[in-house]
């Protein structure tokens, strides 16, 4: 006996057999992701006040990586419907357009937006200096706003070597716009455009700092999310390419040939995949990059 | 997803059909890279079953530093020192660290690599696709990959024991902040630590289960047979479904919450670690921020559908076994149906019955009480339908039968002793003691293990072809039956003296309360509870003699050797690759046992009905008709 309903319908249920597979897969992606998207929540809602930060993030690239990802999914969508109406070339050219569009979604994240955030530094002052940096964080003109208070010093780090030597009492630091000319009102809310570090160097005695590291995962809760959100997201847009990659390549398009609706059904199922990949996504920018 | 798997065709329709498989799949494909369920399951089933009975050894050592605390373990002792390295057991007397680490991978594995892969992944594997009346399951591929992920997990487990410092600590549910700082420092690999092993164990083990769950969920979606409506699949079958679909929803949670903790311990982050923390005097350098609370609900917004994982697949063994050997119908078969679907749904709305002890204020609190009260009525209504079964019927007492009707009490007293639990009040004076561990060992262990032994005597010629042997069947089951209750009765009472689940000297240094009862107090019950635990181990040798023995010299077993009526038992003993000859088709519901005027007393679902036949037991009576 074989295994029914591999490629046609079971007439009660009216599916085959993958695709009730991948929508209960897709209901533990929810969960997982759900997991993760609550954790925010709940360290966002536990942090003590000016400890969340806002605006770190590059909007206009995650603005382009956004498109990229929708224009992706509307391409997987036009390879489907290729194979459906059994036109093979139009497949296989939408199908090499959403393999672009993952792989440069992921370089941009790889290349650029995960490094540059590497090479970015912030130290949490203590409580109890917070005075003697005020010139940095302007602490006074936002409570006159009404506005939640700084807490920390961000800017390109000058040297490195303190970060892991004792004997280096202090940070020098190219302070970032915010913390160049706190009491600017424009600097009162987060920059909607990226802005590089000004060439206004401060020194942030170690004694007087509560934390400090590179914006790793480490950094904060806010890094912490972040890059386990993004990385996970990241490895399901990796292992989304990897399996259009192969119904790409001969070896795994050549099922057409043998039965171009098994192939579709195929297609049609990791495309559902990617669409999820492409919500979480649709989650992940404005929670990161504008609330 | 890969579905392309198919299954060759069989032209001979002989009987020998599986050996005639054997040969053109090879050695390798046929018993170790299998895809075939049936061999699946037999392979979930043994490495479960070892994995049980390793996990049952570090509780019988752990018994020992109990009884006799800081004494030396005589005979033994020694070698284990030896095994488990520096730190476990010096001149035979176990550290305190050893006994964490004991306890810890006790619960992790009988929990997760014992009663899960023999209950869920073994007995679903083997059972459903047959009863289902399906050639495989769904994806036979992904079914091999998630037991090649269950072996994964579980070998990064065992390996944990031997990495300096051994392995994890923090109980089975990995309590934050100390499971973040826990086996870290300069004595420790910042990898190859127990604690991170057990995480990257983990995630192999849920991507095992969600793997099966979501094979399992599929295959009963598709695959049932022609004619094998909702309402006739046999009771079995529903609780896998729906233990299934706890598993796809419950775990990817707790997956989050493990990729979480891997990044506290190996990236340093502080999703669990709250600002100031001090460990052993000194300030942590972490950032902090994070909170150790939402470990808990992460933890047991998995923990409790499990427990529910647990159980459910042992309902569904002891009703299949209930119902042929009482030879009359499941009672209340729809009521037993809807119960498991609210038990499912329920499962995931009372976690936080386990966290009463957080300060949770008194609307929340109030919110869990109610609904873990309300998630003891299906129970209730379960129970009280197997009870119901037996009345009237003519009851054969075999192996398997003794085994299921133990079960009722068994789960009857745990589930009972639930009860205060799930009041708040009552809870905060027995949340950690020894009444907790007796509380859910008396569901899972003469509960679950025993529906498991009932399964195993029940199916065994199924999957071989041969019958256990009855008379050593029974030599198991009454030492294990007395010595289950002599280890877990006394425990509600030391729990009720105040004895804490989780101390290294059995409660010596406090000697529970002092208080004395039958002129000894709660700490002398160990040496009893522990002599009990020791011939319970000793009770196990007869069933492993008896399962290795028959499965060569055994009875020879017809197809249908207890005269049941569910499809599995059409199907050759063993069944050959494929499963069944030609398709089945059923004709009626899964418990036709003594229908009147015929001349056996049961008839198989694939029977179709005869003109003459008036009632179908498990479909509404038609209405009478006036003349
Ligand atoms: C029938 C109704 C049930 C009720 C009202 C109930 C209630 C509770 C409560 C409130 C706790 C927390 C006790 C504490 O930590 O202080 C608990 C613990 C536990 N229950 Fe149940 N339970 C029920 C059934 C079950 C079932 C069916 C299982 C299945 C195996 C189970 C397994 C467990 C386990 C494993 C724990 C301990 C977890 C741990 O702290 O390590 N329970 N139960
Ligand atoms: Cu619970």
């Amino acid at each position: 006996m074989e295994i029914p309903y591999t490629v046609n319908t079971r007439p009660d249920t009216g599916l085959w057999n993958a695709k009730v597979g991948i929508w209960l897969f897709l209901a533990s992606e929810v969960m997982l992701f759900g997991g993760l998207f609550s954790a925010y929540i709940f360290l966002r809602l536990d942090a003590e006040p000016g400890m969340w930060p806002h605006g770190l993030l590059n909007v206009p690239v995650g603005t382009m990586n956004t498109a990229i990802l929708i224009a992706s999914s509307v391409t997987v969508v036009l390879a489907w419907a290729s194979l459906k109406m059994r036109r093979f070339w139009a497949y296989w050219w939408y199908m090499l357009i959403t393999i672009l569009c993952g792989i440069t979604f992921l370089t941009v994240k790889l290349v650029y937006e995960w490094p540059q955030k590497f090479d970015h530094f912030g130290a949490f002052i203590k409580q109890e200096a917070l005075e003697k940096y005020e010139p940095y964080l302007g602490n006074h003109h936002l409570e006159e706003k009404g506005l939640a208070p700084r807490r920390e010093i961000t800017g390109h780090l000058h040297n490195k070597a303190a970060l892991s030597d004792p004997n280096i009492k202090e940070y020098d630091i190219a302070l970032d716009p915010v913390n160049a000319d706190p009491t600017n009102p424009a600097n009162d809310r987060p920059h909607f455009l990226y802005q590089p570090s000004t060439d206004k160097i401060a020194k942030i005695e170690k004694e007087d700092v509560e934390y400090a590291s590179m914006f790793e995962p480490r950094h904060s809760a806010y890094f912490a999310s972040y890059f386990t959100i993004t990385g996970l997201h990241g490895l399901h847009v990796l292992g989304g390419v990897i399996v259009f990659t192969y119904f790409w390549l001969p070896i795994g398009s050549k099922l057409y040939k043998r039965n171009p609706e098994h192939l579709a059904n195929r297609v049609e199922v990791v495309g559902l995949f990617w669409h999820f990949v492409d919500l979480v996504w649709i989650f992940v920018f404005p929670l990161f990059y504008l609330l | 997803m890969d579905s392309s798997t198919s299954l060759e065709t069989h032209h001979d329709t002989h009987h020998r059909a599986a050996a005639h498989e054997e040969h053109k799949l090879g050695w390798w494909r046929t018993y170790i890279f299998s895809t075939d369920h049936k061999m699946i399951g037999i392979q979930y089933g043994l490495c479960g079953l070892i994995f049980l009975f390793f996990g049952f050894s570090l509780m019988m050592l752990m018994r020992w530093q109990l009884a006799f605390p800081g004494q030396a373990l005589p005979v033994i002792g020694n070698a284990l020192g030896h095994l488990f390295g520096p730190g476990s057991m010096p001149d035979g007397k176990m550290t305190p660290e050893f006994y964490n680490s004991l306890g810890a991978m006790h619960g992790t594995i009988m929990i997760f690599l014992g009663i899960v892969p023999v209950a869920f992944a073994a007995f679903g594997n083997f059972v459903v696709p047959l009863q289902i009346g399906a050639p495989d399951m769904t994806f036979p591929k992904i079914n091999a990959a998630s037991f090649w992920a269950f072996g994964v997990g579980g070998v990064i487990m065992l390996t944990s024991f031997f990495v300096p410092g051994g392995a994890a600590k923090g109980g089975w549910t990995s309590y934050a902040p100390l499971s973040v700082v826990a086996d870290t420092g300069p004595t420790f690999h910042p990898f190859w630590n127990g604690q991170t092993l057990w995480l990257f164990g983990f995630v192999f083990l849920i991507t095992s289960s969600l793997l099966g769950a979501i094979n399992f969920i599929t295959t009963i979606i598709q695959l049932r047979a022609k004619g094998l409506t909702w309402m006739r699949l046999p009771f079995f079958v529903w609780t896998q479904f729906v233990t299934a679909f706890l598993l796809v929803l419950a775990f990817p949670p707790l997956e989050a919450a493990i990729i979480m903790q891997i990044m506290d311990r190996v990236a340093a982050t502080s999703f669990f670690m709250p600002t100031g923390m001090i460990v052993n005097g000194a300030p942590l350098h972490i950032s902090g921020g994070g909170s150790p609370l939402l470990w808990q609900h992460l933890f047991w917004f998995l923990g409790h559908p499990e427990v529910y994982v647990l159980i459910l697949p042992a309902m569904g063994i002891t009703a299949e076994i209930l119902a042929n050997n009482s030879r009359k119908p499941l009672w209340g078969y729809k009521s037993l149906v809807f119960s498991v679907l609210v038990l499912g749904f329920l499962s995931f709305i009372v976690w936080a019955h386990h966290m009463w002890l957080t300060g949770m204020g008194s609307t929340v609190s109030a919110f869990f009480q109610t609904t873990t009260l309300l998630i003891s009525i299906p129970s209730v209504i379960i129970l009280s339908a197997f009870f119901i079964s037996l009345w009237g019927g003519s009851i054969r007492f075999n192996v398997p039968m003794l085994f299921a009707t133990a079960f009722l009490p068994m789960f009857g007293i745990g589930g009972l002793t639930g009860i205060p639990l799930a009041f708040n009040s009552a809870d905060l004076y027995l949340h950690d003691t020894y009444y907790v561990i007796a509380h859910f060992h008396y569901i899972v262990a003469p509960g679950t293990i025993f529906a498991l032994f009932a399964g195993i005597y029940y199916w065994f010629p199924k999957a071989t072809g041969r019958m256990m042997n009855e008379f050593w069947g029974k030599v198991h089951f009454w030492p294990s039956l007395i010595c289950m209750n002599v280890i877990f009765l006394p425990m509600f009472l030391q729990g009720m003296l105040g004895m804490h689940r989780r101390w290294y000297d059995g409660g010596q240094g406090w000697n529970v309360a002092g208080e004395t009862v039958w002129g000894q107090t709660g700490f002398q019950w160990n040496t009893w509870i522990s002599s009990a635990a020791w011939i319970m181990g000793l009770a196990q040798i007869p069933f492993i003699i008896n399962f290795f023995w028959s499965i060569r010299h055994g009875k020879k077993a017809k197809e249908n050797p207890w005269d049941a009526t569910t499809l599995e038992w059409t199907a050759p003993s063993p069944p050959p690759h494929g499963n069944f000859l030609s398709a089945p088709v059923a004709y009626r519901g899964p418990y036709e046992y003594s229908l009147p005027g015929r001349d056996v007393d049961f008839t198989m679902q694939s029977e179709p009905i005869q003109p003459t036949e008036h009632v179908r037991r498990t479909e509404p009576e038609p209405e009478p008709v006036h003349a």
